[in-house]
């Protein structure tokens, strides 16, 4: 898409979404319940239905890898763009790499060590996914809200942890998978910043990607005791033009009992990356 | 090679290891070591113990007691068992000749130096009862098990020897699948750091390594179906005065998920989690598996506070699992090379 086309296309949407998050900033319809410390309390189980995990931008339904093995199981679903705005704002020079990514998101080779993280998208591999993508990722999650200025949010796709350190200074000591979080109250709604991500994690099976200067600002806003609003904005100058932002709910599950079950994917990806260096004849 | 069989061992519970000799009669657990000095623990704004904070159970004292020691030390036999603990376990030694440096290369920068130290109360095992501080004999194992054990033994020589025929030679830490996230948590050589976050209804206990979370829920609800198995097993809670209790089941049967080889279908484990003071935990454990050792036994492991300002920090593991594609090229190459 050229810079004027997308100029036009920002024009008419930008108004329309910026009216939208106003509406939600000056009539908070719901007021939560406040803990001892004045806070809301977050805790609980949360998913989001979306299908961001396939594609953040809008997108068709789509045949797995191997439709003459999997048929219907392997294909995913459509939907609508949850960036705001449409478009990723991309530099011209990193959509390139964007569809790379798509294009080798199944191809897997860790036979080298300096290569290992170049070809296929991390969750094919079970790598812990990072933030956003772990929050719109088809699994639930769960929000655990210490009383002691730690709130912990444990993922069950493969099992990955986040501490969030509220009203906390100190900066990353080194980069990881799920980042650095530190959080603080705004309101009723939790800020949460992230940095030190690592720049391995992509954000979607489309090949959507970062750098390790991504700079994350997540706003999760109780909107009824059963939902929350999460929006996040990206910044990574070195990536995209400008900073932009994704928003969707999550949804408090609800069922009898429900909690946090394992998605322990690495058995499952074992064969696809170590398969090849089994002795030949093995059982 | 040998460094890879080292750090398969320390990966292994480094300090459960088997010490084998005469145990001395058995006399009464020390007083110190089953019954703290009552201590009135922080409560959380809901009324629950409050257990939260980064807790390290780093240390020397070895699981099984050693060959005819008393249960506890004086201060001076602490100090001297202190220091040969010490002297055995340090990499940073040069008195075992050139394999022997090769070996320590992954020295003692990488591990942690609270390994070093024995356990406040000076006991000489980790293991409270059976009073002699050693885990029960076993009682006769199935021919079924002692194949599959047979079989493991079998991986762990390939694999010790440099010449695995696949991944599943590799224990379940190699393979980044659980580590020392499992119950019962037993120190090692490094990332001994345990995260603990509660909320009403659960308390999230977050092992370092790996980075799996384990939710203990203490709101009553019945376990999961048992058709439902986990490698963490399913963790239920309740508070019992100042004690978090917690009693896991539904562990899945793949070798390796239960401690020590036991049968995974009449493992039972029961956790106790009591604050003794501002800045310690008593974490005590109790294993029972009739289809596997003769009785019950019980470990006490002391949790120590970490500063605050030293969090704890994500353990990848997976995501980097640069050695297991060594170890399987360098075993495909040596038998290329041995034809």
């Amino acid at each position: 898409m050229g810079a004027r086309r997308r100029f036009v296309l920002l024009a008419l949407i930008a108004p329309a979404a910026l009216v939208g998050s106003l509406a939600i900033a000056q009539t908070p319809a719901y007021r939560p319940p406040h803990r001892p410390d004045g806070h809301p309390d977050l805790s609980g189980i949360w998913q989001a239905f979306v299908t961001a995990n396939w594609d953040l931008q809008g997108h068709e339904a789509q045949p797995g890898l191997h439709p003459e093995l999997d048929g219907a199981y392997g294909a995913g679903p459509a939907g609508q763009s949850i960036v705001e705005g449409g478009e990723i704002p991309y530099r011209p020079e990193a959509l390139g790499k964007k569809k790379q990514n798509f294009a080798t998101r199944a191809k897997v080779d860790v036979s080298d060590d300096k290569k290992w993280h170049a070809l296929g998208d991390p969750e094919l591999k079970c790598y812990m996914p990072g933030v956003p993508r772990a929050t719109y990722m088809p699994y639930p999650f769960q929000i655990v809200q210490g009383s002691n200025n730690t709130i912990l949010i444990a993922y069950e796709f493969t099992s990955a942890t986040r501490i969030v350190r509220m009203n906390w200074t100190q900066e990353a000591p080194a980069d990881a998978w799920m980042g650095w979080s530190r959080g603080r109250w705004e309101g009723d709604t939790l800020v949460v910043d992230v940095t030190g991500l690592r720049e391995e994690t992509w954000l979607d099976r489309a090949g959507d990607f970062h750098s390790d200067k991504l700079h994350v600002v997540e706003r999760y806003t109780p909107m009824s005791p059963y939902h929350l609003q999460y929006e996040a904005t990206l910044d990574d100058p070195t990536v995209y033009t400008r900073p932009w932002k994704i928003s969707f709910p999550l949804y408090r599950r609800l069922e009898k009992n429900i909690q946090l079950l394992e998605f322990k994917c690495v058995p499952f990806t074992e064969e696809m990356l170590y398969g090849r260096f089994r002795k030949p004849g093995a059982p | 090679m040998k460094l890879a069989a080292l750090i398969a061992v320390g990966m292994a519970v480094a300090l459960a290891v088997s010490l084998t000799g005469q145990a001395p009669p058995p006399r009464p657990s020390a007083a110190s070591a089953t019954q703290p000095k009552p201590y009135a623990s922080p409560k959380t704004p809901w009324g629950d113990p409050d257990l939260q904070g980064v807790w390290n159970d780093a240390t020397s004292t070895p699981l099984q007691r050693p060959n005819g020691l008393k249960d506890v030390l004086t201060d001076e036999e602490a100090a001297d068992f202190q220091s040969s603990l010490a002297h055995d376990l340090t990499r940073d030694r040069r008195d075992g000749g050139a394999d022997a440096d090769v070996n320590r290369a992954y020295n003692d920068h990488w591990m942690d130096a609270r390994r070093l130290k024995i356990t406040a109360d000076k006991r000489t095992s980790l293991i409270v009862d059976p009073p002699d501080g050693r885990i029960p004999p076993l009682v006769p194992l199935s021919p079924e098990r002692q194949a599959v054990r047979s079989s493991r033994a079998g991986a762990n020589q390939r694999f010790n020897a440099g010449l695995p025929d696949d991944y599943t030679d590799m224990s379940l830490p190699v393979r980044c699948i659980i580590r020392t996230d499992s119950p019962p948590y037993l120190p090692t050589i490094y990332n001994n750091n345990f995260q603990i976050v509660q909320s009403p209804g659960v308390v999230a206990i977050a092992p370092e390594m790996i980075h799996s979370t384990r939710m203990v829920y203490t709101d009553g609800r019945p376990h999961l179906d048992r058709g439902i198995s986990q490698w963490l097993g399913d963790s239920r809670g309740h508070w019992d005065g100042a004690t978090l209790v917690v009693e896991t089941t539904n562990f899945r049967s793949d070798d390796g998920v239960v401690f020590q080889g036991a049968n995974p279908a009449t493992f039972k484990i029961t956790e106790q989690f009591t604050r003794v003071g501002p800045t310690s935990i008593n974490y005590e454990f109790t294993i029972q598996d009739p289809a596997t050792w003769t009785k019950p036994w019980t470990a006490l492991i002391p949790w120590n506070k970490v500063d605050p300002e030293e969090q704890m920090f994500e353990y990848g593991c997976h995501e980097d699992n640069f050695d297991i594609v060594h170890f399987l090229k360098g075993a495909r190459s040596r038998q290329k090379n041995a034809r």
